[in-house]
């Protein structure tokens, strides 16, 4: 009996119910360190939203409503309304989801059913590649090798298309040296599409081997394979990576800030250059005071609340359908 | 022959007809496997063309010269007379010190959701957040910094590195508790078993085991921050000389000047702006390069 006490002395003798242990002071310590790195995430969000909102109020209470929903942004008049800014992000992220989407989930379909998988590392490396060449050399390569050279391009599609009611107005008239939504788009595209890739191919691994090789029994080929096993499975992850690639997209600051060409317009015509939200930050925040660069501000917290938005539809999406596959 | 795939195409993406024709079925597949290996060929057209440009165009600017000189010329200056030194200096030092800033956060971050949280709520919503601050415009952090602390204390080569830190914190918080997931529970429960207390089980077992991983995926957040321009255009104020003084005074970074040159006329600063993006796409393929080879053989180890 003696030796039990001695062999625990941190409980008291005799204690039935769950074991109440004091722990050493360093061990709390860094518990309560860990808790704290993990809340800064929580506490630099909130930050963010307040700290951005407070700078901004001078834009709100100056233009009102009308003037921040009106599609003229004009310092010398002071007026500073955001819609042209949020067009252009619309269009030039829409264009980057047409082109980067298909040609994302097409790799990532390769690299998981296609390629055997000594061969999918290299290829993983090449596209990992991709995402690190930086934002800013895409910008200057966008604006000095590519506009000029699609330019040309665009003239051909512009004269081929002269007259014809629609696709006049979308890829007709002029533009500046190819500074224009579309290059932006295309640029875009490039960009987000390692992130499209990587996240599809996460979750079109998970789909489970039997359906595969189900497919397989019942005579299918690989393409019928990958259409009635894998697409079905994998339909709302890659819903969510495309979400996640928008995101990017409509946050992307310093390629669209070069070869958008940085005119505050609205038009249809995707060869004419426009601007982005992000972009006129970049471009404007250097010589902003006063009311512009709370407008700017402001900008950014639009900005901040459409990606978070974004991010959240993506998150909730991949949920559900992950419950569902579950279930199913 | 061509005509019956239709119908059955219209009934949904999830209904496969094997009543059509062999023959069309497996062109199908031949067909749908070359465009597979079309969208790689898209993919690599313009990483390639973009590589091609950076190396023809910068590597004529790359000289001892241009790496080390203390000052950046005006943009007017052919190439040849000073460098993008202060440059390089700048990135160094600012990347270096959100690294510095964001990695222990990271992971600390990461040991709170993986070893303290369990199912907690709190650890699920913290969790949750680091996935939607990934999501986050670098531009958005530039501007959180401006508002907290530029106004505050003025334009420094720190207030940069602030603004690469919150960039950096989600990152590291996820890809440090990916790999905190894959250590063996056994590992935690026989330290347990020889009465450590649960600090010292993260501290000497968890983390080292751990820690190939860790190091990987900190080094390719360190990568992307880099190459990173939004976020310091707004906390550094370009400048063309040399500041050493992390702490206080305008900063200049490699990304921050190639912005600034892009759009000049001028055939010498764009000379430099290539330059410079040969300079930093070489650290952060060198930085990604580390991390690669750390993860290979961190997972041969883990086998």
């Amino acid at each position: 009996m003696s030796a039990v006490t001695t062999a625990d002395p941190a409980s008291p003798a005799g204690s039935a119910g769950p074991l109440k242990h004091r722990r050493p002071l360093g061990d709390r310590g860094f518990q309560i360190l860990a808790l704290a790195a993990g809340l800064l995430v929580l506490v630099i969000l909130v930050l963010i939203a307040v700290t951005t909102a407070q700078q901004s109020t001078s834009w709100f209470t100056s233009s009102g409503f009308k003037g921040i929903f009106s599609t003229n942004w004009d310092p010398t008049t002071n007026s500073y309304g955001a819609m042209a800014f949020v067009y252009g992000t619309v269009i030039s992220s829409v264009i980057a989801i047409i082109i980067a989407c298909p040609i994302s989930i097409a790799v990532a379909l390769l690299l998981t059913e296609v390629v055997p998988r000594r061969w999918a590392q290299p290829i993983v490396t090449v596209i990992d590649l991709l995402a690190v060449v930086p934002s800013v050399v895409w910008g200057l390569w966008g604006i000095i090798v590519f506009a000029p050279w699609i330019q040309n391009i665009y003239l051909h599609i512009a004269s081929g298309l002269k007259g014809i009611p629609v696709l006049d107005t979308l890829f007709g008239g002029p533009n500046v040296e190819g500074a224009c939504f579309f290059t932006t788009g295309i640029i875009l595209a490039v960009m987000i599409m390692p992130i499209i890739t990587s996240l599809s191919r996460e979750v079109i691994a998970t789909v489970p081997t039997i359906d595969k090789e189900g497919a397989y029994a019942l005579g299918a080929t690989r393409w019928e394979m990958i259409r009635g096993a894998v697409w079905p499975h994998s339909q709302g992850g890659v819903v969510s990576a495309t979400l996640v690639g928008l995101g990017r997209a409509m946050g992307e600051t310093i390629a669209a800030a070069l070869v958008i060409g940085a005119s505050a317009t609205v038009t249809g015509h995707l060869f004419y250059p426009g601007y982005s939200i992000p972009s006129v930050i970049a471009n404007q925040f250097g010589e902003a005071a006063g009311v512009m660069r709370s407008a700017l501000i402001g900008l950014g917290l639009f900005l901040f609340a459409i990606t978070i938005v974004v991010n959240l539809v993506a998150r909730a999406v991949v949920e559900r359908s992950a419950r569902r596959m579950r279930g199913a | 022959m061509a005509v019956m795939p239709e119908p059955a195409a219209q009934l949904g993406p999830q209904t496969i007809d094997l009543r059509e024709p062999a023959g069309w079925r497996r062109t199908k597949n031949r067909i749908m496997t070359v465009l597979m290996w079309v969208a790689f060929v898209l993919v690599l057209i313009p990483l390639g063309f973009v590589l091609y440009t950076v190396i023809e165009k910068g590597a004529g600017a790359i000289s001892w010269q241009f790496l080390t000189s203390s000052t950046i010329p005006p943009n007017v200056l052919p190439l040849g007379t000073g460098g993008m030194g202060p440059a390089v200096i700048g990135t160094l030092e600012i990347t270096g010190f959100a690294a510095l800033i964001a990695v222990p956060l990271g992971v600390l971050g990461a040991v709170y959701i993986s070893e303290y949280g369990g199912r907690n709520w709190l650890a699920k919503i913290i969790s949750f957040m680091a996935d939607v601050m990934t999501g986050v415009p670098s531009i958005v952090m530039g501007l959180f910094i401006y508002t907290v602390w530029v106004i505050n204390y003025g334009y420094s080569g720190m207030a940069g590195s602030f603004a690469l830190a919150c960039l950096m914190l989600p990152i590291v918080i996820r890809s440090s508790y990916e790999m905190l997931r894959l250590v063996p529970n056994s590992l935690r429960e026989g330290s347990y078993a020889l009465g450590a207390t649960k600090s010292r089980v993260t501290i000497t077992v968890v983390l080292p085991a751990a820690v190939g991983g860790i190091v990987s995926g900190a080094l390719l957040a360190v990568a992307r921050a880099a190459g990173e321009t939004a976020p310091l255009l707004f906390c550094i104020l370009t400048v063309e000389a040399t500041n050493t003084n992390l702490f206080s005074g305008p900063n200049t970074a490699l990304s921050a000047q190639i912005f600034s040159n892009a759009t000049s006329p001028y055939v010498g600063a764009q000379a430099r702006a290539w330059g410079a993006a040969l300079t930093l796409i070489a650290i952060t393929f060198i930085l990604m390069l580390v991390a690669r080879i750390l993860t290979a053989r961190f997972t041969r180890y883990s086998r």
